[in-house]
């Protein structure tokens, strides 16, 4: 009981401090923040990472906070019910870490406007409450096109994709043009795995792609299925960690990775609520801000290749190169971008279309 | 050779990997309900044996000891289905389906602490020369010793269940355990060891899923292959070639759909993508339309719980 | 040594007794996990059985229950006339996506039209979708005797797969800038499924849940079709000579089964779900089977079993998050409550008796 009073006044107090305006918000003294994953924790990759970075804040802030969390949360009346369930409970700040989580997350904002919402990978911020954050995985493609232009054999490069949307397509197109720009010569295959998640499944679209003569395997799933598929051939097919190191690959087929990385914001905002400069916000950083690791490129790769790839990784995170950069042309031969102009950001989260080159369609 | 950008004899190879799990689960299950028993806890059974198959497999370094390992924690699991069908009488359909949810976060909980880690590698059978041989080789004579025990034991289960009597009695309970027990065999008793049999085998199967397809452990590793061996079950019509031809055919199109998307296909991919699902339907329609004989098949107390009157 | 006595007829007092000692039996066994776990057993049990009913925020929960039980129970009910005829629709999940897929689209093909005539063309449509899904393993079986379980479960998988394809494809929202997932229902007025009662959690589902469990009861007991779906499945061959035609069971069963499945799949994407998305379905169509078993195949039975499912989900999950305790300790805990529920039920239609005194 007493427990549950305290809870109201300190939510009465931050209503409070809100509407005093952002200028005059009070920190806090004690946050309790809360996590919804969309899959387990012990996934080893897309939840597992976000799991992570709520383990930062956590080490970051010591008694300053608390950190909740739940698992398997499906999208949609599920999800309503567990967010709202946390806003009653007493979190201060919700973090949703899955695109399926926009519209419940912005249903349950609307309702409690003194508690701060974070919903990742989407575009909808209703209420002031609410804010989105979004890593550019797409930039960690372009060094991963690097290598597996510079390193492919067979000139044929293959991407393991989950389902047709833009976050995915984007990759491809990252991917495909960074490996065309050092190495004319490359194809691209892609398979559409239709699932996040299958390991049988991907290590068959692995293996798939190494019968067609692929020898550098990009995925955008989480398991490390490619990896071991990949490794079976003794050193002819590498392959990239996806969303976590896959470090165990790293004497074999792996030889970088992209690695999400959300502790950095989760850190930064969990911070400004404690310290009283939290706004609302609309957050894409990329390998400068931290969500976007690149790991360790390995022995693997030439010295001259991975000098090449890593100045990429810092032109990029020095914000001196972009990686949809013009000239570049839609699949159909339509012109996209202009010589010298960069993808805008709203062309980049809608994207619908492949590169020109990239033979295939997306499925429609 | 090609056809289509496909090589037929990797595509042969490869679906010969992929169809192992399901195959080894569906023969578990085809002799569980040739004895009369409906158990839909195989991919639960097949989970617990991929983590119990992967821990053994890490902690003593050796693959043989993983999948037995995994064998022994299926085969534990589904004794907990035992209990409650063949004990308590409870009813089958529904303690398989609780059997599969219970198997799934028990072998979450058992996995935590053991994301990450690499298994110790299961190798090919080393044949040597054979290997080398144009087409065959590569079908016959290139793949880790579970690929070849997998076929051994469809052989072992269509011998037992055809010329032993053992087979004789398993059958006699799946058909009628009233007159099986007139007889004087313990029905109960011989379903609770057919049961085990079909835990260890799922058990295998989930054991080959962590340690030799993916090789890793992640949670819901087996992603639904549990029910696909419960779909080559019937497809096979209870028969144990058949679901060596079943498995093989839902692999091989699986393993088909991703080589034609791979090799730039012009087929969409939505389509290429239900293609399995959609031919192991048809392959059956065409199977069962030949008067009926498939789906006569079916054992007859398939489902029904035994309880001795006396 | 124990061994099993049949009862001349079912007990009454263990009829309702056995859930009660199964539940009680539960928080024994659950209790022991939590503790192994490192929780205080006492406080997780209290969270997942007392709180969504009694709790500090039971006034939000209680809705809930019925917002999760709702589906669970329309699809259980229409599976249990199949399951009583033994005619074995094992596809519910995926005719609740075509359902939803078919309802959804009619109502957006209509968009932006607010006329009143649009929800009950959508309940229509949603209704048919699942029908023909179902249709397709209930005419295979009857034309070629093809088995039912495979192909309704086959049918699953197709049906993600078109589900995926709707909501990145043809139904995918024009301004949702290229995201995945079909406009929101909740901001088309004529075709959403809102709650009838705020925060009741009440919507159209729930109605025709509760309304197809009392039509259900009726239609076991009162109706001629009633009895023969009953004969069927103890007596085929009785059946036969009653009268009944299989084939047209076949045909009614997976049909009926289907439609219900299909409707639950339409009120929950026009109303908790609110929109057609990848990962729209979250297997109400398999826990559907074990509800549908739990309630004995008895529409009040599976009334009160798919409440108490619903309990166990909103439950567990509020233990989860409150505790920390992992997601898969929840789901063993609900693998050892159907354990339980399922074992215990032996008292109902057996007596034990000790070997020694029931030796003649």
């Amino acid at each position: 009981m007493l427990r549950r009073t305290l809870m109201t006044t300190a939510a009465l107090g931050l209503g409070l401090a809100l509407t005093g305006g952002a200028a005059l918000a009070a920190g806090m003294d004690h946050v309790k923040a809360c996590f919804v994953y969309v899959g387990p924790i012990g996934d080893g990759g897309w939840t597992y990472q976000h799991h992570q970075g709520a383990l930062a804040v956590q080490e970051a802030f010591g008694d300053k906070v608390e950190v909740q969390w739940q698992e398997s949360v499906p999208e949609g009346a599920d999800a309503e019910r567990v967010l709202t369930q946390m806003a009653l409970g007493g979190c201060n700040i919700i973090f949703t870490t899955s695109f399926g989580y926009m519209d419940p997350t912005n249903a349950v904002a609307a309702k409690f406007p003194d508690v701060k919402f974070e919903h990742a990978t989407g575009f909808m911020r209703n209420s002031e409450n609410v804010s989105t954050y979004n890593a550019r995985f797409y930039e960690g493609r372009a060094v991963q096109g690097t290598i597996a232009g510079r390193m492919t054999k067979s000139n044929k490069i293959g991407y393991i994709a989950s389902f047709p949307i833009p976050e995915v397509v984007m990759g491809i197109n990252s991917y495909y043009l960074h490996a065309k720009k050092v190495n004319p010569d490359v194809e691209l295959s892609v398979v559409w795995a239709y699932t996040w998640f299958d390991p049988a499944k991907e290590a068959d679209a692995a293996k798939a792609l190494i019968d067609q003569g692929v020898d550098v395997i990009a995925s955008h799933t989480d398991s490390t299925a490619p990896l071991a598929e990949a490794a079976k051939t003794n050193g002819a097919v590498i392959g990239f960690g996806q969303a976590s190191d896959m470090a165990e690959y790293k004497d074999g087929p792996r030889v970088s990775s992209i690695i999400d990385n959300w502790a950095p914001y989760y850190v930064k905002r969990v911070g400004a609520l404690l310290d009283g400069s939290y706004a609302q916000a609309d957050a894409w950083e990329g390998i400068a801000g931290g969500e976007v690791g690149i790991g360790e490129i390995t022995a693997a790769v030439p010295a001259e290749v991975k000098a090449e790839a890593e100045a990429m990784r810092d032109a990029i995170a020095a914000g001196t190169y972009h990686p949809f950069t013009g000239p570049i042309n839609k699949q159909d031969g339509s012109a996209w971008l202009a010589e010298g102009q960069t993808a805008p950001d709203g062309d980049l989260l809608g994207m619908d279309f492949y590169v020109e080159g990239i033979t295939g369609d997306i499925p429609k | 050779m090609e056809f289509g950008g496909i090589n037929p004899v990797i595509l042969i190879a490869s679906l010969m990997v992929a169809a192992v799990p399901i195959m080894l689960a569906a023969l578990g299950e085809l002799v569980v309900e040739k004895s009369g028993v409906l158990n839909l806890g195989v991919e639960g059974m097949m989970i617990v044996g991929a983590i119990c198959g992967f821990i053994t497999a890490v902690q003593t370094g050796s693959p043989v000891m993983g999948f037995l390992g995994g064998a022994v924690g299926g085969a534990a699991l589904s004794l907990v289905f035992a209990f409650l069908t063949q004990v308590l009488l409870a009813n089958q359909v529904a303690t398989g389906l609780a059997l599969t949810l219970f198997g799934l976060g028990f072998a979450s909980l058992m996995g935590q602490g053991y994301n990450g880690i690499k298994p110790p590698p299961t190798l090919s059978v080393p044949m040597g020369p054979l290997a080398d041989i144009p087409a065959l080789g590569p079908i016959l004579f290139d793949h880790d010793w579970m690929v070849y025990m997998s076929i051994a034991l469809v052989a072992v289960v269509w011998w037992v269940l055809k010329a032993t009597r053992l087979g004789l009695i398993i059958r006699a309970v799946g058909e009628s355990h009233e007159a099986a027990h007139a007889l004087g065999y313990k029905v109960n008793r011989i379903r609770l060891g057919c049961i085990a049999f079909g835990g260890a085998m799922a058990g295998l199967g989930g054991a080959y899923v962590s340690l030799v397809r993916v090789p890793q452990w992640v949670d819901g590793i087996t992603a639904g292959a549990g029910w696909i061996a419960l779909a080559i079950v019937v497809f096979a019509s209870w028969r144990p070639w058949r679901v060596l031809i079943g498995a093989y055919l839902f692999g091989g199109i699986t393993v088909l759909q991703l080589n034609l998307q791979a090799a730039g296909s012009a087929i969409p991919v939505e389509y290429l993508s239900m293609s399995p699902y959609l031919i192991t339907i048809l392959v059956l329609v065409i199977m069962s339309s030949g008067r009926g004989r498939a789906a006569l098949n079916a054992p007859a107390s398939l489902g029904q719980n035994f309880h001795a009157a006396r | 040594m124990l061994r099993l006595e049949k009862r001349p007829t079912p007990s009454k007092f263990w009829l309702y007794a056995t859930p009660v000692v199964a539940v009680l039996l539960t928080m024994i066994a659950g209790g022991i996990l939590f503790g192994l776990l490192g929780k205080n057993p006492v406080a997780v049990i209290r969270t997942i059985f007392w709180d969504p009913l009694f709790g500090e925020f039971a006034f939000y929960l209680r809705g809930q229950l019925l917002v999760k039980a709702g589906p669970l129970i329309l699809i259980a009910i229409g599976l249990s006339l199949g399951f009583r005829a033994g005619i074995w629709n094992i596809g519910a999940e995926g005719q609740y996506i075509m359902g939803a897929i078919c309802g959804a689209g009619v109502a957006l093909a209509l968009y932006p039209t607010e006329s009143r005539l649009v929800f009950p063309l959508a309940i229509l449509a949603g209704a048919l979708g699942g029908w023909a899904w179902a249709m397709i393993p209930a005419i295979l079986k009857t034309r070629f005797n093809t088995n039912e379980i495979l192909v309704s479960l086959m049918l699953v998988y197709v049906a993600e797969t078109i589900l995926a394809k709707a909501s990145t494809g043809f139904l995918r929202n024009p301004e949702g800038a290229g995201f995945p997932g079909s406009r929101s229902f909740s901001s088309y007025t004529a075709a959403s499924n809102p709650e009838l009662i705020a925060g009741s959690g009440l919507h159209w589902g729930g109605v025709a849940a509760l309304a197809t469990g009392v039509a259900a009861y009726v239609l076991l007991s009162r109706h001629i079709l009633g009895f023969q779906i009953k004969l069927a499945g103890q007596a085929p061959r009785a059946a036969r000579f009653h009268g009944v035609n299989p084939e047209r069971l076949v045909l009614l069963c997976m049909g009926l089964s289907g439609a219900l499945a299909g409707l639950a799949g339409l009120f929950e994407v026009t109303g908790p779900a609110g929109k057609i998305s990848i990962d729209f379905n979250v297997g109400y169509g398999f826990t559907a089977i074990i509800v549908a078993f739990l309630g004995r195949l008895n529409p009040l039975g599976i009334v009160l079993a798919g409440f108490l499912m619903a309990l166990t989900y909103v439950g567990g999950e509020m233990a989860a998050t409150n505790m920390g305790l992992p997601s898969a300790a929840i789901q063993v805990f609900q693998g050892m409550l159907l354990f339980f529920l399922l074992g215990v039920d032996v008292l109902t239609n057996y007596r034990i008796r000790s070997a020694l005194m029931g030796a003649r």
